[in-house]
């Protein structure tokens, strides 16, 4: 794995860095407006995703600016792509 | 009947805009990415579209996703990632033969298989060059998927080495073939955007002038524009009343086992009647008329 990002910091989008992990585990550092509401969920979306694609170590750093969950689900996969190489469709 | 008056572009690496889009109340939905994407974000976009067809609830609009062509290393990834979804149709970029629809066809069957949802995605082409207007009815007719066809203007001039005009003399032939091929076919025409938003006159006179060509809608940019392409497609009340008073009395004649019949003195005739119907059609599906105010 290497150090990728995807999403921007227009409104309704989330900035998502990932990188290699120093120790075992997702280490998601989150930076939102709606942090004391939503943060615990948009947490829970990325590490989900994360784990879905098979990543469980990796530190993740996230700008959010009001996504929705598909879009979180979007980014985070997009950088993880990026980050190991492997796409989520056939070649 | 499923209206197609207005065809919403939303680039498709934007998902403020593409969670927001059908607040506006297009017909469709077309979520880019192909041109609004560069190249270095075609893989984030195509994961967006994905995630957004699959949860955003469009309700009734139809989602159409504009793919990168299959020669690209795009396009059938794209192709993948949208049926998967459940995407309603495919719209092909710069189509210039019945082959490529054929391809994208393939291309779709082969997930539609693995899901079993054989036959669940429509096609419809943009025709953007010469060689697509030469080719119209052969891409309008390439599939049972295919759902329309529709012009793209700047391709298109810049292949035919001129610009557009406001009066759009140079686009005459390609909307006539389009409108002719798509009739010939049994599928909807719809017509290339209007871009410039600070000139909504000239937008309201493109839109009158394709109608009277016979399009079935306009692809859109701006939200602002919905309003003006709704108020020129509704069918007017008097039309309405005058498509009412003919399937009236073809109705009576039908009862009465006659054969020829006139309306206000003029002889009513097959083609009269189905404009007549397609009146009617279209205003209850514009929400003006209701079903059961129909006899």
């Amino acid at each position: 794995m290497k150090e990728a990002s995807a999403g921007t910091l227009e409104s309704g989008d989330i900035l998502v860095r990932i990188a290699p992990a120093e120790k075992p585990g997702l280490d998601v550092h989150l930076e939102s407006s709606v942090a004391y509401q939503f943060g615990e969920q948009i947490k829970q979306v990325i590490t989900e995703t994360l784990n879905g694609l098979g990543i469980n170590d990796a530190v993740v750093d996230a700008t959010d600016k009001g996504a929705l969950d598909c879009t979180i689900r979007a980014r985070v996969t997009a950088a993880a792509v990026r980050a190991t190489g492997k796409d989520v469709w056939a070649d | 009947m499923r209206l197609r008056r207005t065809m919403m572009f939303v680039p498709g690496n934007n998902p403020g805009m593409m969670q927001d889009a059908f607040i506006y109340g297009p017909d469709s939905i077309m979520l880019d990415l192909e041109d609004s994407v560069t190249m270095a974000e075609k893989d984030a976009a195509r994961l967006l579209v994905y995630n957004a067809l699959k949860t955003v609830d469009y309700g009734d609009t139809e989602m159409v996703v504009r793919i990168n062509p299959l020669n690209t290393p795009y396009g059938k990834k794209d192709v993948e990632a949208v049926v998967r979804a459940g995407v309603d149709v495919i719209r092909m970029p710069k189509t210039e033969t019945a082959e490529e629809v054929v391809e994208v066809e393939r291309e779709i069957e082969k997930v539609e298989r693995e899901l079993g949802c054989l036959g669940r995605t429509k096609i419809m082409a943009a025709i953007e060059s010469a060689l697509g207007i030469v080719n119209a009815y052969a891409i309008a007719t390439a599939s049972k998927r295919m759902m329309g066809i529709a012009l793209g203007a700047e391709d298109y001039c810049a292949n035919l080495k001129t610009q557009r005009t406001p009066d759009g003399d140079e686009l005459r032939l390609a909307r006539e073939t389009i409108v002719v091929a798509a009739r010939a076919a049994g599928i909807d025409a719809l017509d290339t955007v209007y871009s410039n938003l600070n000139d909504m006159e000239t937008f309201r006179r493109e839109v009158e002038y394709i109608k009277t060509l016979g399009f079935d809608g306009k692809s859109i940019i701006n939200p602002r524009q919905i309003e003006i392409v709704n108020e020129v497609f509704a069918p007017k009340e008097k039309d309405i009343e005058k498509a009412r008073t003919i399937l009236a009395a073809i109705k009576e004649a039908e009862r009465k086992g006659s054969g020829v019949i006139s309306v206000n003195g003029k002889m009513v005739d097959k083609p009269v009647v189905i404009r007549a119907q397609r009146t009617i059609d279209l205003a209850i599906a514009s929400g003006i008329l209701k079903k059961e105010e129909v006899l």
